[in-house]
């Protein structure tokens, strides 16, 4: 199992997301501008600024060449996770549905939250038990997840809907406190919370941890998609 | 080489009559425009030390641990296993007082490019603030706001964790508010780099940001001098920050570090080229000629002295041998920042500026480093009281129930989560003890063991008695440390105090630098750097004296770093250190009840001091103690009450004869917890249990009750 982490200019969660998958498999960083992606099993696109984010969040960091890169990987099944400014980027690039809006408070917040596990049903959550719980932080000021009634319904019908905050827990005001949604076809899975600094018993809860165990069991195992 | 300034134009750059003779006489001559505003600057307060630099010999700078000391970027201390911890305290008070927000910003930016100018990668990011009482002030309120904003702003999108931090609201901070920022960063040793420039024929190249006319500051004088008309002068002169740019440049400076390309480092602060340059050339022995014509700028038409004092932000010096040159520009190259050959190293000891062709300054290095004139202090303690009494918000009749309450909600001690909420404490992946979870921030190292660090400073004790409230300051720091588990090794410090010039202000510092001076020696801590920062005063008189200490220590097992929260019923509660000659002089509940700012503080025995932290220290480390804290802000009634809220948990507790409440023993007392069998041989205070925290015959106060109190008390205000 090798994942493969995005660095653009202005990531800053990168190594600690590279460190992350190494508990559970192989990791490599991969360069902005690069196009290969290396032969690597499941990419992660990290939290941090890509390339500032004085624009829209993502706005940019869609058009990297090795955007074009992980669209296609995502277009053949790969495996794509997308934290934080990851999750803000694959929404800005279409692979995600919705979008992320600046939280209520206007603010940037860091908080540790309680996440409920929705479904099982996922490669990012197979190795969760249904409605466990998950303690793992969030940090961001665009973080108010939104899509439209229509969509959502229809999200929330098929399963898309991975993790929500726990009563009580939603930080930013996003909708249904949704933290965190896959695609359709269930490979592209983008949230708010930080799985990869949830993952060392020595700086914190580790509930981030069943997030990269459930992708790496995923591609070991060879568990079809859903 | 251009016409001489205006005569009177020097004394508009803050020169004296006397300084401006002595230049003429050392020169032999009237020095040309760029000269005198690169010289004003080189001689002013914050680049020369002049009203502090005799006085801060007198700190001790040596230890086993020191790496690097103080004159580079950053103080180094090893800390085992090849690597070395860089860290500094600096001021960004003024800037932040005008345009919060960006003051505030890029005085986080300023203090990263130190770290990474001596080759460590920053780690971890501290804030030591001060404002007006945000009750009567709109605009402290204000400048909290925008201030917490910046911090963030630049911290968070460099991904730099805000680990800490402290703020303290005052009416004496009111016209000048405080913004000290403090970096760490981690290095092998073989990467740390120096500053002097070496090695004539190599070359000189400026990194990262264009310039532009920000920050340009005093020397602004010059442009309507020039110009002939003001407009130009009214420019804001508050730099603006751009984390982005930073965040690139700092990845490329430890890559071409690690590459192995850089003869030495340096970053652009105040007075930008012009000190970053001189102070490169008299580190090394060495001259420089440099063609500002040659600087990338983001304005056209900059004039030559605008070139070398502009303070724009996120840019760094470095020398480069010829031969490297091209794999120097590949590195920036990737990573997207630009890399401007601008000069030589030369053989002579002059600084020689060029524009083109035409010659602009041609300086000896040592007219710009070593001879503005120092001044003597001429200290006096004042003859009447300095700070008016607080208006009182609490009676003598308070109950000690209402005290307690009060106290917790008072803005200095309320609980500080509506701030650090707006930092990121985590990213990099080694905070071990975030904010609130401890009384230091703990970071794990790539060895397995772990430093600690703290930033402290109540410019309240220090107002009521300057060299015991700077003992205290230090002292408190190594408590903090202990509580952890955390042995120190170094200490920085900025000295935020009011107009040197005045003999009560004088006084304060010098007192204050003895006080820390004292504690150093007592403790063992050398200082490795530090920032001064002077004239903190409005028309209704200075700033409280205020001495910010920030202190790293080490710890050998990070998953033992202590705890401030109580952590199971039915442990035993107890008291280390002297707590018994503690009093109510300087504290909280002082301020509350309009008390006079004045002192003594109680006397305390350094060596008992020192007894007390080893006694934490060591219980920490052996697990012993399940929970360590000081007693500081508040007193006990408060320390206690800390420790329940964070455990969620209350205590009945029995305070024997001469025990007070409310008596404050910063940096020399803490409560730990514990099995009984742990804490045999202490003063057993009372037991972990409950809902409510118990003081036998004088209070019982749900632990909810506290709690909600103490998450007001700040949050109200933001």
């Amino acid at each position: 199992m090798k994942f493969g982490v995005v660095r653009f200019p202005g990531s800053c969660d990168e190594v600690d997301a590279l460190h992350a998958c190494r508990r559970v498999g192989e990791a490599v960083l991969l360069w902005h501008g690069d196009r290969d992606l290396q032969g690597v099993d499941a990419v992660v696109v990290p939290g941090g600024f890509s390339y500032g984010d004085y624009l829209r969040v993502g706005a940019i960091a869609r058009f990297a060449p090795v955007m074009e890169e992980v669209a296609e990987f995502a277009a053949a099944g790969g495996l794509v996770l997308g934290i934080c400014n990851g999750f803000q980027v694959l929404c800005e690039a279409g692979l995600l549905p919705g979008a992320l809006l600046p939280n209520t408070s206007l603010r940037f917040i860091f908080r540790q939250v309680e996440l409920e596990v929705v479904t099982t049903d996922s490669p990012f959550t197979g190795a969760c038990a249904l409605s466990q719980r998950l303690s793992i932080p969030i940090k961001h000021t665009t973080g108010r997840y939104y899509a439209p009634d229509d969509q959502l319904s229809r999200m929330e019908g098929s399963g898309q809907v991975l993790l929500r905050y726990a009563p009580g827990e939603n930080p930013n005001g996003s909708v249904n406190d949704i933290a965190g949604v896959c695609n359709e076809q269930r490979n592209v899975f983008g949230l708010m919370p930080h799985p990869e600094h949830a993952v060392d018993p020595l700086t914190g809860p580790t509930g981030g941890l069943a997030i990269f165990e459930s992708m790496r069991a995923h591609v070991t195992d060879g568990a079809a998609l859903v | 080489m251009t016409p001489s300034a205006a005569p009177a134009t020097y004394r508009e750059l803050g020169l004296t009559d006397g300084e401006y003779e002595l230049i003429v006489a050392g020169l032999g001559r009237e020095p040309a425009v760029t000269e005198l505003a690169m010289l004003s600057l080189m001689w002013s307060e914050h680049c020369a030390y002049k009203h502090s630099k005799k006085l801060l010999r007198r700190l001790p700078t040596e230890g086993p641990a020191v790496l690097m000391g103080p004159g580079e970027n950053a103080g180094v201390v090893d800390v085992g296993g090849g690597l070395g911890i860089a860290f500094k305290v600096e001021s960004h008070n003024h800037p932040s007082a005008v345009e919060p927000f960006q003051g505030a910003a890029t005085g986080v930016g300023g203090i990263l490019r130190d770290v990474f100018a001596v080759g460590a990668r920053p780690i971890a990011v501290l804030d030591s603030l001060r404002f007006g009482e945000p009750a009567d002030s709109e605009r402290s309120r204000y400048l909290l706001d925008r201030a917490v904003g910046g911090i963030g702003h630049y911290g968070n999108s460099i991904g730099v964790p805000t680990v800490g931090g402290e703020i303290y609201f005052e009416a004496s901070y009111e016209q000048n508010c405080l913004i000290n920022a403090m970096c760490l960063g981690l290095a092998p040793h073989e990467r740390l780099i120096r500053s002097a420039a070496a090695g004539p024929g190599n070359v000189l190249v400026l990194l990262g940001a264009l310039t532009g006319r920000d920050g340009i500051g005093g020397a602004s004088v010059l442009a309507s001098a020039e110009l002939g008309e003001g407009d130009e002068a009214k420019r804001p002169s508050v730099q603006i920050g751009d984390p982005f740019a930073e965040k690139k440049l700092l990845e490329c400076c430890l890559e071409l570090l690690d590459s192995e390309l850089l003869v030495s480092l340096q970053d652009l602060g105040a007075a930008g080229l012009t000190s970053s340059s001189s102070e490169m050339a008299a580190k090394g022995g060495v001259g420089l000629d440099i063609d500002c014509a040659l600087v990338p700028l983001r304005e056209p038409d900059m004039e030559p002295f605008e070139i070398m004092v502009s303070e724009s932000q996120e840019r760094m010096l470095c020398v480069v041998e010829p031969d490297q040159l091209d794999a120097v520009v590949a590195v920036c190259e990737h990573w997207e920042t630009l890399a401007t050959p601008i000069g030589t190293v030369t053989d002579s000891d002059r600084l020689r500026v060029r524009s083109g062709d035409e010659v602009v300054a041609d300086l000896p290095v040592s007219i710009l480093v070593d001879d503005c004139p120092l001044y003597d202090l001429t200290p006096a303690p004042p003859t009447q009281p300095l700070y008016p009494a607080p208006a009182a918000s609490l009676t003598v009749e308070s109950g000690p129930e209402e005290t307690l309450l009060a106290l917790l909600a008072s803005a200095n001690i309320a609980s500080r989560r509506p701030v650090f909420e707006q930092y990121d404490p985590v990213v990099q992946s080694r905070t071990v003890r975030r904010p609130d979870d401890a009384d230091a921030a703990v970071l794990v190292l790539p060895t397995g063991e772990a430093i600690a660090v703290s930033i402290d400073g109540n410019g309240r004790r220090v107002a009521c008695d300057p060299r015991a409230g700077a003992i205290e300051a230090v002292f408190e720091c190594a408590a903090n440390l202990a509580c952890v588990g955390a042995t120190p090794l170094g200490l920085t410090n900025c000295l935020n105090f009011g107009n040197p010039e005045k003999p009560h202000v004088a006084w304060q510092l010098v007192e204050a630098v003895e006080g820390i001076r004292t504690a150093c020696l007592a403790l063992e801590v050398p200082v490795v750097g530090g920032n001064v920062s002077l004239y903190n005063e409005a028309p209704g008189g200075p700033i409280f004296p205020t001495p910010v200490i920030g202190m790293v220590g080490r710890l050998p097992d990070p998953s033992r770093a202590g705890r401030l929260a109580f952590a199971r019923e039915g442990d035993a509660i107890a008291l280390v250190g002297d707590f018994a000659g503690a009093d109510r002089a300087g504290s909280e509940l002082a301020k509350l009840r309009g008390d006079p700012v004045s002192g003594p503080l109680p006397a305390l025995d350094e060596q008992t001091v020192r007894a007390a932290h080893q006694t934490v220290r060591a219980m920490v480390n052996t697990g012993a103690a399940r929970s360590a804290h000081d007693i500081a802000e508040g007193g006990l009634a408060v320390a206690l009450a800390e420790c329940c809220i964070a455990g969620g948990v209350g205590a009945n507790v029995a305070l024997g004869p001469g025990l007070d409440p409310f008596a404050e023993a910063p940096g020399r007392a803490f409560i730990v917890s514990g099995s009984e069998e742990a804490l045999r041989g202490l003063p057993i205070l009372g037991v972990v249990g409950g809902t409510a925290l118990t003081l036998e015959g004088i209070l019982d106060v749900e632990v909810s009750r506290l709690s909600q109190a103490r998450s007001e008390g700040l949050a109200r205000f933001i």
